[in-house]
């Protein structure tokens, strides 16, 4: 075999691997879409869900799910975007930056049902904070931690050493230089990673069932004050979130249509993530146009 | 094969009492580790003259010009005097984002932020303090008139600046920093990216700068430093070999190393 032929070999080779793990994915998505879109009605997706059987509708743990993730990011953002600077762009190349970079890589590596049982203990248990919004949002954001901290890391290390020294050499302080300068470059990238680590907390269950529960109870969606127990805010509710809910049906669920249930449900989180991925593309587009002030 | 060269034998002038000097250094030594970059520099800048570093790749003009607006603070280790209006700004306790207001600087490859033409020119006036609208639309005509940008940019100054050509860009870059209102400007290689037109047009906004600016140029094109230098200091292996009136050093060089540089021997 000559180099040109073993060139195509390879080439068809790669093809095929590619077209077989698309397939995978297209397979499961049109599999699961199509055994869960049809059983998804209004009243489905409003509607309260019965403690006991998990039949009925998935509105609770739909609000539940974003609710969930609003706080994640909230907590996890601001932590995140600090780590993220001060790897980039303070920390030294010592034994010291090393040890952290080595925490990040163990903490993103850990199972998700470890960190949820670590989050039943301490939180839960310990804190005396019980199945709760707040404990949930705790126990995702060391999930999400790492992931949004490299990501950070990445998107700021990426933007040219030369947009540092401009800003610098013109008696920018190394604070004001990051924040205005290489934030704003870098922010495309860093939005597109929130987005898409959404999607993944979104999806999250195990790490939920110890620490943010697995019962949603009904609340009154006119009550928006955070301090009143029945209020969809209050943070120290229980909150089933989709993905939870999705596995309680599948190993206790007692309802007669439990299986069209499940499915039903799976295709909106999946259809739920699939517009994270859509959102972030587009978002990081748009924001990267915005700050370059390129139309 | 590289001859070898005294380092002994130098030709450096100084200045009498009666040139005000913008900027001077003495005995200026630069380390980047263990590498001894730059070796007692002892240069004299007159004010409102442009002063041109000549020498080849890796005799360290960048290391020197860098160290003047303390650019190199956390990259090399930089002994010996900066004076600057009386003031050795060489020292620890000095307010480094100060002096470079003062002293600016433009590199060797075009990098404007990636923001508009406008905020390029704004965002540090802005982080200075200077807020009135007014105040910053006049910042921006003098400076963008003074990079000899203006004209073609004054239409279109909510545009991205990275839709700028090369030349345009480096302009804007000057224009950036004399916004600030430095006295002194210091520039590396700046047209080493550009082709030549927009080289020209560097070259005649600098010969237009220097009477309000002091200017110190890095550039390894000989012809450039005869165009728009007065003095040209040349360096060799991290030491300032000879420093002349332009004229002097192009046509009648002091030492062997110069001729040699000059004649196209090396570099
Ligand atoms: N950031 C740096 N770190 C370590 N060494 C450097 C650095 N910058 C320059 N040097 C070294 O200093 C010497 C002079 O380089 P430089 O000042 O860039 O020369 P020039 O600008 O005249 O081409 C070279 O030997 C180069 O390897
Ligand atoms: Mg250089």
């Amino acid at each position: 075999m000559n180099a040109k032929q073993r060139d195509r070999v390879a080439t068809v080779v790669i093809d095929l691997i590619v077209a077989a793990v698309v397939g995978i994915l297209l397979f499961l998505l049109v599999y699961i879409l199509s055994a869960g879109l049809p059983h998804v009605s209004w009243q489905f997706l409003t509607g309260a869900s019965d403690p006991m059987s998990g039949a009925g509708g998935i509105g609770v743990q739909l609000f539940n799910s974003f609710y969930l993730l609003v706080l994640t990011m909230l907590i996890s953002l601001p932590i995140s975007l600090g780590a993220g600077i001060y790897l980039a762009e303070y920390a030294k190349d010592n034994w010291r930056t090393s040890l952290i970079r080595s925490a990040i890589e163990v903490l993103s590596s850990l199972p998700s049902v470890v960190v949820g049982l670590f989050g039943f203990l301490l939180f839960v248990v310990k804190f005396k904070m019980g199945f709760s919004v707040i404990s949930g949002a705790i126990a995702l954001t060391f999930f999400n931690l790492p992931l949004l901290t490299r990501n950070i890391e990445e998107s700021l290390s990426a933007v040219s050493r030369s947009q540092r020294e401009a800003g610098l050499s013109l008696g920018l302080s190394k604070w004001k230089t990051e924040i205005g300068i290489i934030l704003p470059v870098a922010l495309p990238g860093i939005v597109t990673g929130v987005v898409l680590s959404a999607g993944r907390v979104f999806g999250e269950a195990a790490a939920l069932i110890y620490t943010a529960g697995q019962s949603a109870p009904v609340t009154n969606f006119s009550d928006w004050n955070p301090m009143d127990p029945a209020s969809p805010l209050n943070p120290l509710r229980p909150a089933e979130t989709l993905a939870v809910h999705i596995w309680k049906i599948n190993t206790e669920g007692m309802a007669s249509n439990a299986a069209q249930l499940s499915a039903a449900a799976s295709a909106i989180l999946i259809l739920a993530v699939l517009l994270f991925n859509l959102g972030a593309r587009l978002l990081g587009n748009f924001l990267y146009r915005r700050v370059t002030a390129s139309k | 094969m590289l001859k070898q060269y005294s380092f002994e034998e130098t030709a450096v002038q100084s200045f009498d009492a009666q040139t005000t000097l913008a900027l001077k250094t003495e005995d200026l030594q630069v380390f980047y580790g263990a590498n001894h970059a730059m070796h007692d520099a002892n240069l004299g800048f007159p004010k409102n003259q442009i002063t041109a570093l000549i020498g080849a790749s890796g005799s360290g003009k960048s290391t020197y010009l860098r160290s003047l607006n303390r650019m190199n603070d956390g990259i090399a280790t930089v002994t010996g005097k900066i004076w600057y209006h009386g003031v050795n700004i060489n020292e620890p306790n000095v307010n480094i984002y100060e002096i470079r207001k003062h002293i600016g600087m433009v590199f060797q490859r075009p990098n404007p932020f990636s923001k508009s033409i406008r905020e390029n020119i704004v965002y540090a006036l802005k982080a200075n303090g200077v807020k009135s609208k007014a105040d910053l639309d006049e910042r921006v005509e003098k400076s963008l008139r003074g990079a000899a940008l203006w004209d073609e940019v004054k239409d279109t100054l909510d545009k991205s600046a990275l839709s700028l050509s090369g030349g345009q860009q480096q302009r804007l870059c000057i224009a950036r920093s004399i916004a600030m209102a430095p006295d002194v400007l210091l520039l590396d290689e700046p047209c080493s990216a550009l082709d030549p037109i927009s080289t020209v047009k560097v070259e005649e906004t600098l010969l237009e700068l220097q009477k309000q600016y002091t200017i110190i140029i890095v550039t390894h094109n000989m012809q450039q430093a005869a165009r728009v230098s007065s003095q040209c200091a040349f360096f060799h292996l991290g030491h300032v070999m000879e420093y002349t009136p332009t004229g002097t050093m192009f046509s009648n060089p002091q030492i062997p190393v110069t001729q040699d540089y000059i004649a196209g021997s090396f570099g």
